[in-house]
């Protein structure tokens, strides 16, 4: 892509100051929102421009800030940058690099839902961002973009970092809701969703932090314009978080639709070492493993193409595995993660990756049989459906995938138990 | 007579700024008090969390319990910096394990262990967001977190001597 539209630091060295994102059109988008939309509108040409959540789910952006309930108040707008996916790391880079386009973004959700305060959850780890974050935000007060009587209206709109502390499932958006109420991160029961019942009981509208900054090119470019870019039912840039086997991992910024072959071949130069494709992981360790066949890697990389191949775009974390990793290893790697970070509120998650480690840890090392990964596989399938989250869903893709898709690896492995 | 809230009372007021002025909003400033809380000592002490309860007016349980569940708060004392490696999928097809292995073997230390001179303690620790910058580790230090990203075990013993020497 020629122009970078999430990623702007890359083009506009110094877009991280106030003074330099100003001259590069900064803050005009809230201005136009503030001074010349109602906040319905704003909702509106989000909705038209087909920009859906880049968190993982895929949620229609706009839809999701019209279910905002204008019964209760105050409203709330939370944005997730707890980014913990294993192979996520493009949240990061914006927040690092161009971070008053993303908080442009957030103040204008939060004019277009009526909300006066927005949350930032950072993950613990992120310590450094969210001082910087904390720099950007005081700089917009100075400069009026944030505060009160925004741009001489009677708007107020103020936007406040808070830290976790070490917790994926924090990024789930119902434990992280709990997290900002200083409780346990664990998730509630649903419904009700947080745009009835979010914060402290209140209108809640979730967004992650590339979702949000997106919504200051569409407000002052358009809609029309914005799905210039992309496919018709996923429109817009996404970045994608390349990591793995390839010789140039990174954060690339392409349109969705870009096919896994252009990412992996072209953008990350290949495999290393010389060494083939086996399987791809397109939604970082909660995906399930994709056999990386010629059509595979012809498939477009966008939300309708990809569960064509029995997988999730998820957040567009791609992570490539060559022939020379071993697959019963991977999957022991993906449920160690998983296990270690259920929250322990369900059972099925709670005791389900328990057992499933177990498993993984006895087939990796070469000490089972066939019978402990016919065990694993249906300790897996008792868990599907019934988890109260979506952590320990994702948390049997991989190994269920891997069993059904690469059972050579596994009849390999068991073939002499080493007891 | 509340310890923390004499010693950082302009901080803990920032901090409940954020949220609404009841009970609730209390409740929310508990985890950046927390991280207060262990500034000076690295871990949370028994006192600042009957403390950090009455500032946020919830029970002591409900503080400790927080301690437990999150990753980054401590209840007890170990090395003054955690050294903590990303060992993810990710990461560990980038090296991350063999990194992990050598780093211990030149502190004379296994994962979990604080060196002899107790300023060091080595950890494993989940994703990071910097896979494509493997290894990775960071360290966690009184005065917050650092990322140190594309190590090798020589760059790596090279941070650890400047922290030894603060």
């Amino acid at each position: 892509m020629a122009e970078h539209i999430l990623l702007r630091h890359r083009d506009i060295p110094g877009i991280d100051q106030l003074n330099t994102y100003q001259k590069y059109g900064g803050f005009e988008a809230l201005r136009k929102a503030v001074t010349s939309m109602d906040p319905d509108d704003v909702t509106n040409e989000v909705k038209h421009s087909g920009l859906r959540g880049r968190g993982g789910a895929g949620f229609p952006t706009g839809l999701k800030w019209s279910f905002i309930d204008g019964n209760k108040w105050p409203h709330y707008v939370v944005s997730n940058a707890d980014e913990s996916e294993p192979g996520t790391f493009k949240d990061r880079e914006i927040m690092e690099g161009n971070p008053y386009q993303y908080l442009e973004g957030v103040a204008i959700c939060a004019y277009a839902v009526k909300a006066m305060d927005a949350y930032i959850y950072l993950r613990g780890e992120f310590w450094q961002i969210a001082g910087k974050l904390d720099q950007c935000i005081q700089e917009m007060e100075k400069a009026g973009y944030l505060g009160d009587k925004l741009f001489g209206s009677n708007i107020s709109i103020r936007l406040h970092t808070h830290l976790g502390a070490g917790a994926y499932i924090a990024g789930e958006e119902s434990a992280l809701l709990e997290s900002i109420e200083g409780k346990l991160a664990q998730p509630r029961l649903r419904p009700p969703f947080p745009p009835a019942f979010g914060i402290y009981g209140k209108p809640t509208i979730v967004n992650n932090v590339e979702t949000l900054t997106n919504v200051p090119a569409i407000i002052s470019r358009g809609a029309a314009w914005y799905r210039t870019i992309g496919t018709e039912k996923s429109p817009g840039p996404k970045i994608f978080s390349l990591s793995g086997c390839v010789n140039r991992p990174g954060n690339y910024e392409l349109p969705l639709g870009t096919t896994f072959r252009e990412l992996i071949m072209d953008h990350g130069r290949g495999i290393r070492g010389g060494h083939k494709i086996k399987a791809i992981m397109a939604a970082g360790a909660s995906s399930s493993l994709i056999v990386a066949s010629e059509e595979a890697l012809n498939t477009p990389m966008d939300y309708e193409s990809v569960p064509n191949l029995g997988a999730q775009l998820g957040s567009a974390s791609v992570i490539v595995i060559d022939d020379a990793i071993s697959i019963p290893w991977l999957i022991n790697k993906t449920v160690h993660f998983f296990a270690h970070e259920s929250c322990g509120k369900c059972t099925p998650c709670r005791e389900g990756t328990y057992w499933m480690r177990h498993l993984t840890e006895r087939i990796s090392s070469g000490q089972a049989t066939m019978k402990d990964v016919e065990l694993l596989h249906e300790v897996a399938s008792q868990m599907k459906g019934k988890c109260l989250c979506a952590l320990g869903e994702f948390s049997i893709e991989a190994p269920m995938s891997a069993i059904e898709r690469f059972p050579a690896e596994f009849i390999a492995v068991t073939s002499k138990p080493n007891a | 007579m509340n310890a923390l809230l004499e010693k950082y009372g302009d901080e803990i007021r920032a901090i409940m700024k954020k949220y609404p002025p009841d009970r609730p909003g209390k409740r929310s400033a508990v985890m950046a008090i927390l991280y207060l809380a262990q500034r000076e000592n690295g871990f949370v002490t028994k006192q600042s969390i009957a403390e950090i309860a009455e500032i946020c007016d919830i029970t002591t349980t409900e503080v400790a319990q927080m301690i437990g569940f999150y990753t980054l708060y401590h209840d007890e004392s170990s090395g003054k910096y955690h050294i903590q490696v990303c060992t993810d999928l990710p990461c560990a097809m980038r090296g991350a394990e063999e990194f992990l292995k050598e780093l211990c073997e030149n502190l004379g230390v296994k994962v979990g262990e604080t060196t002899a001179d107790g300023k060091i303690v080595v950890e494993t620790v989940m994703c990071l967001a910097g896979c494509h910058h493997a290894p990775i580790f960071q360290v966690q230090g009184p005065d917050g977190i650092e990322y140190h990203e594309d190590q090798t075990v020589e760059s790596a013993l090279e941070v650890i001597k400047k922290l030894r020497e603060e």
